[in-house]
């Protein structure tokens, strides 16, 4: 592994500063994907600025119809959280399906939606459940967040403190693993609010997760697996690898929009 | 009076280091003084070297040396064991392997620097710091078109890429009786390619002590002598009495730790140039590209069958992928240990095979898991299942039809194996009772009540291991001899330490062949100690692979313990004042025949060493035995396994619901290791069947070079399996032993995969290819529905 | 250089080290705790996998210098002096293991399980070992292994109430 410096700040004002310190400064949260990058020399920073210490940006607690959970919030704590597996199942299902467990106990909302990784759970899930990322500077709303392949709204010594997930009627969210990385080849996430219906998938997407305005349309008429019949999403466009041609992907998003509605129904 | 332990499911010896993390593999283990070495390896799958410029790398901090081809250039290249003859007599292409590249690089990971710095860290970092002027050529990858005209040629001076077109059987017999057939089912197969992925990583130490002249190598084998002949005989020109090869703990092996690799020379050689121990350990990326690959065959086959289903004649035509270069037995593995199982268990009278072997700009294709087994056996059960359906039979009865019977050997097969025993259609009917294949019918309507596809498919096999009969594998072409070594030493006190050549990476010979000691000296199995792995202790070995270890290398020891007994029975009559000819021995004791004179084992092992009383003139003191066992053929074990799937249609998703396996194990010695055993087979055939696939693309870059790509199998992958046997004593070793390590990868795959034809045979899917992922099914589902449409 | 103090398998540990050194190497390379394994790059294989504090973690992808302060668990620290843990007894008695390579990590990962889930079912255990590649045994008998040694650390953790 390159070299770098670290530092582990106790506060977002210390994280933000010292990320202004090195010239190809970065934060870790969980180091679930920047590790092993920095090991494949895939990146190279010069200062590695670990979030672990910074109490504010863990927790979750429950804030006026949505859970807000803290950036550092692992994927195992929000999995098991009372209030989330209450008021959210489908979010607790989510992220108690991210990697294995492993991967739950060290890797944490903020990372995953600061890294937006075109194949990650959360991005699916956070935009079909119409979710608000706070950083250090404002709030975005998740449709703004999210810009394409491993490319967010985040400006420069900008971080995700915490997110936002306003409580849903229904939910549900499917996650078809590649084969081999167990990454979603295709997930889709389906939500339900006051008869509004959203829809996201990742890992189909060349720019990430995009969410699928027709299946959303039939779905807020009649939210039941049957209302996406005859309901496509078109190839082109479409990631194509060893795993999964975009035909078959398309094929997948809605067979998994399908039984993601139907699971959401109970 | 000591329990006996043969056949019972003793708990392995091994087991408390391993679970205590104080195993001790090669990457645990630190020389004083020791370096570490980086290989700098080709991005290219073919390229020029036009030159390398060290200067950089070697001004870098911590770095000894850097090393390329013209350093090496005048040492031996990496020797091949095995010459197979091509049809018109003349031997294959073996062109020259070098250490490190000689002006060109030939397959993605071919080493072509080496670093030796003071730090891994170092030496990484050094090597990225090294020049080096490559210019790409065209590569060849995929094995169907590598003969084809106008391809690049990975050698030069080997004309179409052929290393050899090697036959079997007579070609016109063949055809005649495929031409008079009542029918003749077709089949176009591939046998994808595989890495066998043993889950430690190879590494390797090598250090020279300059006040001996001794070198040392440790390293990740599956059987060191071998790597101190090829590497000390044909690469260093090292002599056997000045070279140590010591393979430690090793982490799993399913062959691609039987070669002799280019890194175990390198640091081994260096270490003397650079006067310091150095370690090299792989990381995955690096294994990925430089273990020996699997498999990888494209095959046309025909089977010829009379009005009843009885098969008349099977011709065979299979192209083989060796990669760039010779690995150690890569030649014989689409020729001995495939063309000549192709009779399977069936008494087709003709069987004729063409195997062409190619190079190609890939890494090395050798020995994994069964080796050669493996695809016979799935050409066979492929083609039998298809000729199954084309003729209207059910599946177990085409197979009744046409098995060996049980009272038809010794059976001579048409492709020069004598098959010793076995009971196929016995096994059969064990796996069929076993499996529920009588009710299956009604699972599958349960199934298709929840929208899944339910299917069941077969697979008999046979397979011929215990890898020996030196005198049967020399004039096939080995170039060496196949036996075993067993060195029984009984010290003063009665413990005894056993010395073998065989290698334990998994198998628990310290547990199974303790039991052999015990049962025959009467003693406790924790007074027998294992001793595997070192060439400085070990007299001799050929080492594991190709399920040899019990029936060769048991052998021996057992050979080993007879002489000891003879020994020790003289001196027995000796202190009992009795005829040698009226002492026995049985439970650890010394009798005389008819009376209650006795004497304890340990008690003639303590005179042996202390021969005060002593008949010294007849026999010498010592009570220490060697006995080297060859065996005259090799042992066939056989079975019978059923495959159950259940597939969603909609995502292409196949589940594994049931896999039963029944095999036939001769005698066994510990059940459980050798059903465990039969486990790790089927998972890694149900991989290869399901999820495995090392995939190059035309430009000859591995695209399948890390788990993020190349599926291994994990546990929710699989099923609890249903494993028992059915076992007729091998007639060849007197241990009545055959071996169990590759039946499970050798007899599941064709069984996986007509279990999926099965389940999409209502959707019109004739065939799919391993493995069939769940793209591919899906895929399968959707030409069919188009082809039907269009019909 | 960084120094870093850790309570490795109940002792007191300290060493610098470069900030870049995996917890694992630093457990491999500086205390000599070989048990640890690494089997693979792309953070899958779980031959690593260690407890941080009571949970599992991959000692691949973690910092030495993000393990500060904390309470270290490695295949060596399991065992009670000559003892058995109740798992690695179970894998013991079930066969869960053959080249030994991937076991300390399923040990640890099981353990980890056994923590979190009572008694877990065959669905459960293949699920939760996504993260541990075994390529000798085919996992039938570390599942069952796994059964029961979660059984007998239930019956364990019940005996001590």
């Amino acid at each position: 592994m390159s070299s770098f410096e670290y530092h582990r700040p106790t506060s977002v004002a210390d994280a933000v500063a010292a990320l202004g310190g090195g010239d190809e400064a970065t934060v870790v949260a969980g180091g679930m994907t920047l590790l092993p990058t920095i090991k494949q020399r895939l990146a190279d920073p010069s200062d590695l600025v670990d979030l672990s210490g910074v109490g504010e940006m863990k927790g979750i607690s429950e804030e006026g119809g949505a859970i807000v959970i803290g950036a550092m919030t692992t994927h195992g704590e929000v999995a098991s959280n009372p209030v989330v597996q209450a008021k959210i199942p489908a979010l607790a299902s989510l992220a108690g399906n991210i990697g294995d467990p492993q991967v739950r106990n060290r890797g944490t909302i903020g990372g995953s939606v600061a890294n937006n990784d075109p194949a990650a759970c959360y991005p699916a899930g956070l935009m079909a459940m119409n979710a608000t990322v706070h950083t250090n500077k404002r709030a975005i709303p998740v449709d703004d967040f999210f810009t394409g392949m491993f490319e967010t709204a985040l400006e420069e010594g900008e971080l995700v403190t915490k997110v936002s997930v306003p409580v849903p009627d229904k939910a549900a969210y499917i996650k078809f693993p590649q084969p081999a990385s167990r990454y979603a080849l295709v997930g889709v996430a389906v939500a339900q609010t006051g008869g509004a219906a959203r829809v996201a998938v990742t890992g189909a997407g060349q720019d990430g997760v995009f969410r699928v305005a027709d299946a959303e349309a039939a779905l807020s008429g009649s939210f039941s697996p049957d209302a996406l019949d005859g309901v496509s999403v078109d190839a082109d466009g479409l990631n194509s690898d060893l795993h999964g041609s975009a035909a078959y992907r398309a094929s997948l998003v809605m067979t998994l929009a399908k039984r993601a509605v139907a699971a959401a129904n109970g | 009076m000591t329990k006996m332990t043969v056949g019972q499911p003793i708990k392995r010896v091994e087991d408390k280091r391993f679970l205590t993390g104080r195993g001790k593999y090669t990457d645990d283990i630190n020389r004083p003084g020791q370096t570490y070495a980086y290989i700098v390896r080709s991005p290219h799958a073919h390229a020029k070297i036009n030159g390398i410029n060290k200067a950089a790398a070697e001004a870098m901090p911590g770095v000894h040396a850097v090393f390329t081809g013209d350093d090496t250039k005048d040492l031996g290249g990496i020797p091949c064991g095995w010459q197979v003859h091509s049809k018109d007599g003349t031997p294959m292409a073996e062109p020259r392997h070098p250490m490190l590249a000689e002006g060109k690089a030939r397959h993605v990971g071919d080493p072509v620097a080496m670093v030796v710095a003071d730090t891994r860290e170092q030496a990484r970092a050094a090597a990225e710091a090294l020049e080096i002027d490559y210019q790409e050529l065209p590569a060849v990858s995929d094995t169907g078109s590598a003969l084809g005209d106008g391809q690049p040629l990975v050698h030069d001076d080997v004309s179409s890429n052929l290393c050899y077109d090697w036959i079997i059987g007579e070609e016109a017999d063949a055809d005649a009786a495929i031409a008079k057939a009542h029918h003749v089912t077709e089949i176009d197969l591939v046998n994808n390619r595989l890495v066998a992925n043993p889950m430690e990583p190879r590494a390797a130490i090598g250090e020279f002590d300059e006040s001996t002249g001794e070198y040392t190598l440790h390293t990740t084998s599956q059987n060191p002598h071998v790597i101190r002949l090829l590497m000390g005989a044909f690469v260093l020109s090292i002599p056997e009495h000045k070279l140590r090869v010591v393979a430690p703990d090793v982490g799993g092996g399913f062959g691609s730790k039987i070669y002799h690799y280019a890194e175990e020379a390198l640091v081994t050689w260096a270490s003397a140039k650079v006067g310091r121990p150095i370690k090299w350990t792989a990381d995955r990326s690096e294994a990925f590209i430089s273990d020996a690959h699997g498999r990888d065959h494209v095959s046309h086959a025909k089977l010829a069958m009379d009005e009843n289903g009885k098969f008349l004649a099977l011709k065979v035509e299979t192209t083989a992928n060796m990669g760039a270069y010779l690995s150690t037995f890569a030649p014989c593995v689409p020729t001995y240990l495939y063309a000549t199982l192709l009779a399977g268990v069936y008494t087709t009278p003709i069987v004729f095979a063409n195997v062409k072997a190619v190079f190609t700009n890939t890494v090395p294709v050798d020995a994994y898991r069964g080796a050669g087994r493996p695809e016979a056996t799935y050409l066979l059960e492929r083609i039998v299942e298809k000729a199954a359906r084309e003729m209207g039979l059910a599946q177990d009865e085409l197979r009744r039809r046409n098995f060996i019977p049980a009272d038809a050997f010794p059976y001579q097969t048409p492709v020069a194996l004598q098959y010793d025993s076995g009971d196929y259609l016995a096994t059969m009917e064990k796996a069929i009772e076993l499996s529920n294949y009588e009710s299956f019918e009604d699972r599958r309507q349960e199934a298709a009540s929840r929208g899944k596809l339910r299917g069941i498919g077969f697979s008999t096999y046979v397979e011929a291991c215990g890898i020996a009969p030196s005198a049967v594998v020399g004039s096939l072409g080995a170039r060496a001899g196949l036996y075993e070594c067993g060195q029984v030493r009984v010290h003063p006190t009665g413990s005894v330490t056993v010395f073998t050549g065989t290698h334990s990476h998994g198998q628990g010979h310290e547990t199974t062949f303790a039991q052999l000691v015990a049962d025959k000296l009467g003693i406790p199995m924790e007074n027998v100690e294992i001793s595997h792995g070192d060439t400085n202790k070990i007299p001799f070995g050929m080492g594991t692979y190709g399920s040899r270890s019990l029936a060769v290398g048991g052998v021996a020891i057992d050979r080993a313990l007879d002489k000891v007994v003879a020994k020790a029975k003289k001196i027995a009559a000796h202190l009992m004042e009795a005829s040698e000819a009226d002492i026995e021995f049985e439970n650890g004791e010394f009798r005389v025949a008819g009376t209650d004179k006795t004497t304890a084992f340990g008690d003639v092992a303590l005179t042996a060493y202390v021969p005060h009383n002593y008949p010294i003139e007849e026999l010498e003191p010592g009570l220490e035995e060697t006995a080297f066992f060859d065996p005259l053929n090799f042992s066939y074990p056989g079975g019978c396994h059923i495959c159950e799937v259940e597939i969603d249609p909609e995502t292409g998703v196949t589940e594994v619901v049931g896999m039963t396996a029944v095999d036939d194990f001769g005698r066994i010695i510990n059940p459980m290791i050798v059903h465990g055993q039969v486990h790790g087979g089927l998972a890694q055939g149900i991989g290869q069947a399901l999820l495995e696939s090392c995939v190059y693309d035309e430009s000859g870059q591995l695209v399948t070079g890390s788990y993020m790509d190349y599926t291994m199998p994990r546990a929710d992958n699989l099923p609890s399996y249903t494993v028992d046997d059915h076992c007729v004593p091998a007639a060849h070793n007197p241990l009545g032993v055959k071996g169990c390590g590759e039946v499970g990868a050798i007899g599941s795959p064709p069984s996986v995969i007509n279990a999926v034809l099965d389940a999409l045979n209502p959707l019109g899917v004739r065939d799919i290819s391993m493995p069939a992922t769940p793209m591919k099914v899906w895929q399968a589902i959707q030409d069919a529905k188009m082809s039907q449409a269009a019909d | 250089m960084a120094s870093v103090s850790m309570t490795v398998n109940g002792k007191s540990v300290s060493g610098d080290v470069a900030p870049n050194t995996l917890l694992v190497d630093f457990l491999r390379e500086n205390l000599r705790l070989t048990g640890t394994h690494v089997g693979c790059d792309t953070s899958q294989c779980g031959a690593c996998v260690i407890h941080v504090n009571g949970k599992s973690v991959k000692a691949c992808t973690m910092l030495a210098v993000q393990a500060e302060g904390a309470d270290v668990t490695t295949i060596e620290g399991l065992a009670n002096g000559d003892q058995l843990h109740p798992m690695q007894e179970a894998f013991r008695e079930h066969h869960g293991l053959q080249c030994g390579f991937c076991t300390p990590g399923m040990v640890m990962s099981a353990v980890d399980l056994a923590n979190t889930i009572d008694n877990p079912d065959e669905k459960t255990i293949r699920h939760w070992l996504e993260g541990n590649i075994c390529r000798c045994t085919g996992y039938h008998n570390i599942v069952k292994a796994i059964e029961a040694g979660s059984k007998a650390m239930q019956a364990g953790k019940q005996a001590a109430d």
